[in-house]
């Protein structure tokens, strides 16, 4: 796990040495071991090294015997040793152990179609010194981050946002259509990002420039069957399969030449990817999970009952509302875009913990609830679509209560009020986006808050009808149960998920996250299972606690699906809230901004401050709002002044 | 408390604890589910204020759009309450 970031003059001049060193300087978190510049003629390449495989030999960049091709990778390739072989068949020569070696013959052997064979995360960049080409690619479901932006007669690119921005030409101005996607999805839809003129490369897509041409074309995408192409299948068979999936999904992602630990949250996902090491491994595990002060999200009862039942040796870090206001600007400062939640701040810690205690690599559970239907957005949305097929009914509506039994506004509602929220009738049933409707609307009514000249620069933006041109052409014919799960698979596991509450907040650290669920084995597999099997009834995971019965404690699979949460809001009101907030959320500072309406938040912070702000709503505007300031104090030009902490 | 007081008394609440002080139009009669002035939360929040304001009790059978969607409908069932206590 690394940092990469390059330079391409267009214009054929010398690729600037200090420039790239700049770059590489923001990126040392994501590699504190070793670092190195290649540069030829108009291109740069840099590599910040945190070393796990080969430690000896994997110096980056890294080119192959002739000097044709140079490599800058962040990232794994868990299947390098079976490719390796097959390519040493082929002829191919190799001077060291390293999986990125692996990937300079594959390019050889394969071109830009390498990138087939490969089983991993990846972001990398190689320099064709013959044809003259760049090539990045970036892994299937977007583990690893690559943004890039063109300036000047540049082309530049980094593993984070930081690395650009340390170029002057390059500024820090936020992407007002990214801003509404995030305060609709939670997340910007790739390539956009949260600041302008900056993109992203999209999860399974790879780059090509030559010829001063740049071209941008997938190399997977999440698909599904037609719903009339499902049959029954055997559930035993399905279910071992799944298992085998698994256990060498895990085999593979246990590669590494330092120790490998376990995230261990206490719910069903992670507790079966440490069983899976356990039984992989064999040897006593290290796990690490966060426990919180609020009894309402802690979950360390079940942690210590899963750590028990597969032996681990066990370290947890308590998280406070107190700490997560303190790490807050520190940990938007790694997620580089606005957030809803403050759920990053306690991974962050989490990470910090694994750091310290001398760990680079950990397993974890992310991905089993997006590919094997573990949200309860679809269970949400399976009873919303039953209650709709029938809409005088009584009962169906009390499903909903059952299901968010942790919320006490849903439980107090009559059902005409239920219909409403959530979206059921007719005319929503046949909605593409019947799923997530509730969802996304809720959230995007926090753009209240966006001051008049924002809003009147996105000339009535809607996100959501942008997002519905995007869709694959045969979306309409796969399952609903699918529909929703694409969304997941395409919107928030990329790109909150797996970076602002994964590889961001893992790497400030030099942690490097691995997860078994998103083996594009695993994934292709799961794509193709009925959706009956994933969520059997309401019953979710179904296949999953199935293929794992009798290897994980049974209270573990009964108990209630618990989602990840963390304090919000009154983390940043009291008697320890830090100085940062006042200031920030001050009017002089909203209208220095611009972004908000500096009354209106002045409103909402009130309602904070008397103890009046409950609702979902207030906390993700209020978290949004504060993240958003942070991103601009911390990266506009403008704005960048100290605070006190 | 006359109706017109009633109808002030509302009308300030939703649009300072909803819409954090911009009332971008919202008139009596608009349904403030459908414009997305109050979420699932924002109801409950609206009955505590309705209770503690004027004083009256909200049985679970009258937490119903007819009597709570709108500012009307608010101001018609807090007279209505207001009269029969």
């Amino acid at each position: 796990m690394c940092g990469i970031c390059g330079v391409l003059n267009f214009n054929g001049s010398p690729a600037d040495v200090n420039r790239i060193a700049d770059m590489l300087g923001t990126l040392r978190h994501r590699g504190p071991d070793d670092s190195g510049i290649y540069t030829s003629g108009k291109i740069g390449l840099g590599h910040a090294r945190l070393s796990i495989i080969d430690l000896a030999c994997g110096h980056q960049p890294m080119q192959n015997a002739d000097g044709t091709l140079c490599v800058s990778f962040n990232g794994e390739i868990f299947n390098y040793l079976e490719l390796r072989r097959e390519l040493e068949e082929k002829g191919h020569r190799f001077s060291t152990h390293s999986d990125t070696e692996v990937i300079l013959h594959a390019y050889a052997e394969e071109g830009e179609d390498c990138v087939h064979l490969f089983n991993g995360q990846w972001a990398f960049a190689i320099w064709d010194t013959k044809r003259e080409r760049l090539f990045l690619s970036r892994d299937r479901l977007g583990v690893r981050p690559l943004f890039y932006t063109r300036v000047a007669g540049s082309f530049l690119f980094a593993s984070e946002i930081k690395a650009l921005l340390a170029c002057p030409e390059v500024s820090g101005e936020i992407d007002l259509h990214g801003l509404n996607e995030i305060f609709t999805f939670w997340a910007p839809v790739p390539p956009r990002t949260a600041f302008r003129n900056i993109l992203q490369l999209p999860p399974g897509c790879s780059l090509t420039i030559e010829d001063n041409h740049c071209s941008v074309r997938p190399h997977w995408s999440a698909t599904y069957p037609p719903t009339a192409r499902f049959d029954g299948g055997n559930e035993d068979q399905l279910a071992e399969e799944l298992l085998q999936l698994l256990l060498d999904a895990t085999r593979i992602r246990l590669r590494a030449d330092v120790p490998v630990g376990a995230y261990l949250s206490g719910g069903i996902d992670s507790t079966v990817t440490t069983a899976l090491v356990r039984k992989v491994a064999g040897d006593r595990l290290r796990s690490f999970s966060i426990t919180f002060e609020d009894a309402e999200f802690d979950e360390s009862v079940f942690q210590k009952e899963a750590s028990s039942y597969l032996g681990t040796q066990h370290t947890s870090v308590s998280c406070s509302r107190r700490e997560i206001a303190h790490v807050f600007p520190e940990v938007i400062r790694h997620t580089e875009q606005p957030v809803l939640r403050t759920a990053p701040a306690p991974m962050f810690l989490l990470s910090k913990l694994v750091h310290e205690s001398g760990f680079k690599v950990v397993l974890t559970g992310e991905g089993a609830d997006e590919v094997l239907g573990g949200y309860d957005i679809f269970k949400e949305a399976k009873i919303r679509r039953f209650w709709g097929r029938n809409l005088s009914s009584h009962w169906r509506p009390l499903l909903l209560k059952r299901l968010y039994p942790y919320m006490g506004d849903i439980q107090r509602q009559s059902a005409v009020y239920l219909q409403q929220f959530f979206h059921v009738s007719e005319e929503n049933l046949a909605n593409p986006f019947f799923s997530h409707l509730p969802r996304w609307e809720l959230t995007a009514r926090i753009q209240r808050l966006l001051s008049e000249e924002v809003l009147s620069e996105l000339h009535g933006y809607n996100a959501i009808e942008e997002l519905e041109d995007t869709l694959p052409a045969d979306f309409a014919s796969w399952s609903p149960f699918n529909q929703a799960e694409y969304l997941e698979v395409k919107l928030l596991l990329p790109g909150y998920i797996l970076s602002a509450q994964g590889d961001r907040v893992a790497m400030a650290h030099s942690v490097e996250g691995r997860y078994p669920f998103l083996d594009h084995r695993v994934v292709d597999f799961a794509s193709k299972l009925p959706p009956n099997l994933k969520m059997k009834v309401l019953d979710e995971k179904y296949l999953l606690k199935r293929a794992t019965a009798g290897r994980i404690p049974s209270s573990i699979t009964k108990r209630s699906k618990q989602p990840y949460r963390a304090p919000d809001g009154k983390c940043f009101f009291g008697p320890h809230a830090p100085d940062y907030v006042e200031e920030l959320l001050s009017d002089a500072a909203l209208r220095r901004t611009g972004i908000f309406d500096a009354h209106a938040v002045t409103t909402l912070v009130n309602k904070f401050k008397a103890g009046r702000a409950s609702s979902t709503r207030d906390n993700m505007a209020l978290i949004g709002i504060l993240s958003t300031q942070l991103l601009l104090h911390e990266f506009s030009s403008q704005q960048r002044r100290p605070f006190k902490q | 408390m006359n109706t017109g007081d009633i109808q002030a008394d509302i009308h300030n609440f939703v649009v300072e604890n909803f819409l954090f002080g911009k009332a971008d139009g919202l008139a009596d009669d608009d349904s403030l589910v459908s414009k997305g002035v109050i979420d699932s939360t924002g109801v409950l929040e609206l009955i505590s204020f309705v209770q503690e304001r004027f004083g009256i009790r909200m049985e679970d059978r009258e937490v119903i759009p007819d009597n709570l969607d709108s500012i009307k409908n608010l101001v018609a069932f807090i007279t209505r309450k207001v009269q029969q206590s």
